[in-house]
């Protein structure tokens, strides 16, 4: 069958010899027999350490979680830098972990989890950071400065946590380039391979940030700082 | 570059020894060749164990004597009884750092029982429990402001005159220069060896011996490089691990006949071994778990099903699913003290590429997560306090010249093709250095590594561009592949009796 894969040069079409292979026994292939020169990365080959994030056919796949069909076309996941062929660049993307300060920050003591408590943030827990939602975003496409979906549902991750002392903490932060500057479109769900909806996640942290006494500072920009929405036109609250 | 402590891997071990360190107040610098939330240790399903009795009566001693029990006479009873007295407090550290642990209605950890153990002593957080610690780590090195850098792979370590370690020598892989980075010590967290065995192994492509080869090269001691654990059910065509839960749920193991050969429950060197036997008897092997029926199998087994699935075209919920016995962990590896010192000065090491004498010859189930953060931590805080205390590592960085493969291998003769070799020595190990050894096969096997050694010069990169060139990183891979497997086929020849994973039959 024949692929094409998006390399420095342009699109590369190489014939494959492989029947029911994911894209990454395909890509293997290619790199071991017929071009050594093929970048991408890989690692666990079962879905869980996010190195093989590309796109095919302009959706976003996990290659050793997909298989390779004939004609499909590969190119690297969109919004981060390319280093090389199907390689990027995460350290930018990963970085939001930092600034929207995705960890455990006051740890309560007196708290018991429970197993229903437990399922509140399993499915969060299962993010495994291969960026398929950073390069699906519309908003991270435009703005990085934009917390973006996987950082964001780890915000919710520890909020949802009753172990979490201090989860008020985490409202601040994510209130700039943060939960209001998601435009709900919902590609981040669509893309998950392990079924997170960052959206919702994100339509939570908006209630609980609403909850905060904080506002969606579109809402007061559109309606002016007459009305008495807290925000001024910059977004700062007024008095 | 210069930092107090440079840690060198970003699984389980390295992290938790990184934010040991870190707490000890000193400078740390993480490198991996992945990023930190991509190792071997987000493989890890099963679990962690710990006597904690969550769920039915359990004490340290048990699990102090089933290690024992498991590890053949080759471990060292003062560090299983550290790891063991020390295992409720690591579950109770990752709790507090914020990793969602499965939990009983009554709000304790659920624990859940693994092969070997005597009583349900392995906390989980369902069927992702490496990942969920790993990247708790992870997010806590985050909260310390660690410093970790990806892509950056271990070429080999710097050495003073006086034989000391004193840093590494790094490629950069995304601009393809070399860094040296300079420490006052250096912490090897780099993982183990499986992939020696090639496609014949359940682990991550990285698990190459990176860092056991590079301890090697600079005179660390290796030690117990033959125990070599086979994991039951890896899926027959690639190798993809199917967790022993499959099993402990209730799953059999048949034969082409659809006949039952052993107790699916029994230590995994022994099922492997009667699996091993049946193939080489011409059966071909599979795992039934279709009498758990559908809605089980999705509750408890839902990674199992999608690989299977995927992989080799079964559903288990009404299919067999085709297996093999595949290398798995590795026991072996660089020796050290219970601080996490190795031979060499300045040199700690910790996680799977170390050998801290706690599985001997057989590893149990449940106790590689619970080594790695409990001597993570020892060796970070090792790491730290020998930048206190010894004067020697505080002179300047005098180093000790020796000969760079990269520069050497930039006029290799690329005649022989390393991917095939690679896949050779996979197969070659497999069959003659597996899951039963006999002594003429370990020698045959010794004599091709040594052959395959030689002939290194005549393979080479063919790719020749420096970004990301990950042809050349694979070639270095390949070369510590051939320094370890030469070290695991020495060992393996060194002891001529059956102990554990090493199991030597006569001629």
């Amino acid at each position: 069958m024949k692929i094409s894969i998006k390399r420095a040069s342009g699109f590369v079409e190489y014939d494959v010899d492989l029947l029911n292979a994911t894209l990454l026994e395909a890509l293997s292939s290619i790199k071991t027999t017929q071009d050594n020169s093929l970048a991408f990365s890989s690692g666990c080959r079962s879905s869980v350490c996010g190195s093989c994030s590309m796109r095919v056919n302009e959706k976003e796949v996990l290659a050793c979680a997909y298989k390779v069909q004939e004609g499909d076309v590969v190119e690297p996941l969109k919004n981060v830098a390319v280093i090389r062929d199907l390689v990027v660049n995460m350290d930018k993307a990963l970085e939001t972990n930092k600034r929207a300060r995705t960890w455990l920050q006051t740890y309560k003591k007196e708290v018991k989890l429970t197993d229903e408590d437990e399922k509140t943030n399993a499915l969060q827990s299962d993010c495994i950071l291969c960026g398929s939602c950073y390069s699906a975003c519309p908003v991270y496409a435009v703005n990085e400065e934009f917390l973006g979906p996987f950082a964001l549902t780890g915000v919710w991750k520890y909020m949802s946590d009753k172990r979490e002392g201090s989860p008020e903490e985490k409202i601040d932060t994510i209130q700039t380039n943060g939960v209001w500057d998601c435009t709900l479109c919902n590609e981040c769900t669509l893309v998950c391979p392990q079924s997170i909806s960052s959206k919702a996640d994100i339509e939570k942290l908006r209630m609980r940030s609403t909850m905060a006494g904080h506002t969606d500072p579109s809402f007061s920009q559109n309606f002016g700082s007459g009305f008495d929405s807290g925000f001024g036109y910059d977004g700062s609250p007024v008095f | 570059m210069k930092t107090d402590v440079l840690i060198i891997g970003a699984g389980g071990a390295g992290l938790t020894a990184a934010l040991a360190a870190k707490d000890s107040g000193v400078e740390v610098c993480v490198i991996t060749k992945e990023y930190p939330s991509r190792s071997q240790t987000c493989m890890a399903q099963g679990g962690m164990n710990a006597a904690l009795g969550n769920v039915s009566p359990d004490s340290i001693d048990d699990h102090i004597q089933n290690t024992l029990k498991s590890a053949h006479g080759e471990a060292n009873e003062d560090a299983v009884h550290y790891m063991c007295s020390e295992a409720p407090n690591a579950v109770k550290w990752l709790d507090e750092i914020g990793v969602c642990f499965s939990r009983t209605p009554d709000g304790k950890i659920a624990q859940r029982k693994l092969g070997g153990a005597s009583a349900p002593r392995a906390c989980y957080a369902q069927d992702y429990t490496g990942l969920k610690i790993l990247h708790t780590l992870y997010e806590r090195c985050l909260k310390k402001d660690v410093e970790m850098l990806s892509d950056r792979y271990l070429l080999d370590l710097l050495t003073k005159e006086d034989g000391s370690v004193c840093g590494a020598l790094i490629l950069n892989i995304r601009s393809g220069e070399l860094e040296h980075h300079f420490a006052k010590s250096v912490v090897l967290a780099s993982g183990g060896y499986s992939r020696i065995y090639d496609k014949y192994s359940t682990n991550s492509t990285a698990s190459t011996g990176d860092g056991i080869a590079a301890a090697s090269r600079v005179g660390a001691k290796l030690l117990g490089m033959e125990f070599v654990q086979f994991h039951p059910t890896g899926l027959k065509n690639s190798s993809i691990l199917i967790s022993e839960s499959a099993r402990g749920e209730g799953g059999y193991l048949l034969n082409s006949k659809g006949e039952r050969f052993v107790n699916e429950l029994a230590p995994r060197d022994e099922v492997s071994r009667a699996i091993n036997e049946q193939i080489l008897a011409g059966e071909e092997i599979f795992l039934d778990i279709r009498h758990l029926g559908e809605a089980f199998i999705d509750e408890n087994l839902p990674q199992e099903r999608k690989l299977a699935v995927l992989y080799e075209n079964v559903d288990p919920v009404k299919d067999l699913i085709p297996i093999k016995a595949v290398a798995h962990y590795t026991m072996g590896g660089i020796e050290v003290d219970n601080k996490s010192q190795t031979s060499v000065n300045g040199l700690f090491a910790c996680g799977e590429c170390a050998n801290h004498k706690v599985h001997g010859a057989n590893r149990l189930g449940g106790n590689s997560l619970l080594e790695i953060v409990v001597f993570g931590r020892e060796a970070g805080k090792s790491a730290a306090n020998y930048t206190f205390c010894d004067e020697k590592c505080q002179n300047d960085f005098a180093l000790k010249k020796v000969p760079n493969f990269l520069e050497a291998s930039k006029e290799f003769t690329k005649e022989i093709d390393f991917y095939e070799k690679r896949e050779y020595v996979g197969e070659l190990f497999y069959k003659k250095v597996g899951i039963i050894r006999k002594e003429s096969e370990l020698m045959e096997a010794q004599k091709e590594i040594r052959l395959l050694k030689e002939k290194l010069p005549q393979m080479g990169v063919q790719d020749s561009f420096k970004v990301f060139n990950t042809n050349l990183v694979e070639f270095i891979e390949f070369r510590n592949i051939l320094d370890v497997c030469e070290a695991v086929v020495e060992s393996a020849l060194a002891r001529k009796e059956s102990c554990g994973a090493h199991f030597m039959v006569e001629e």
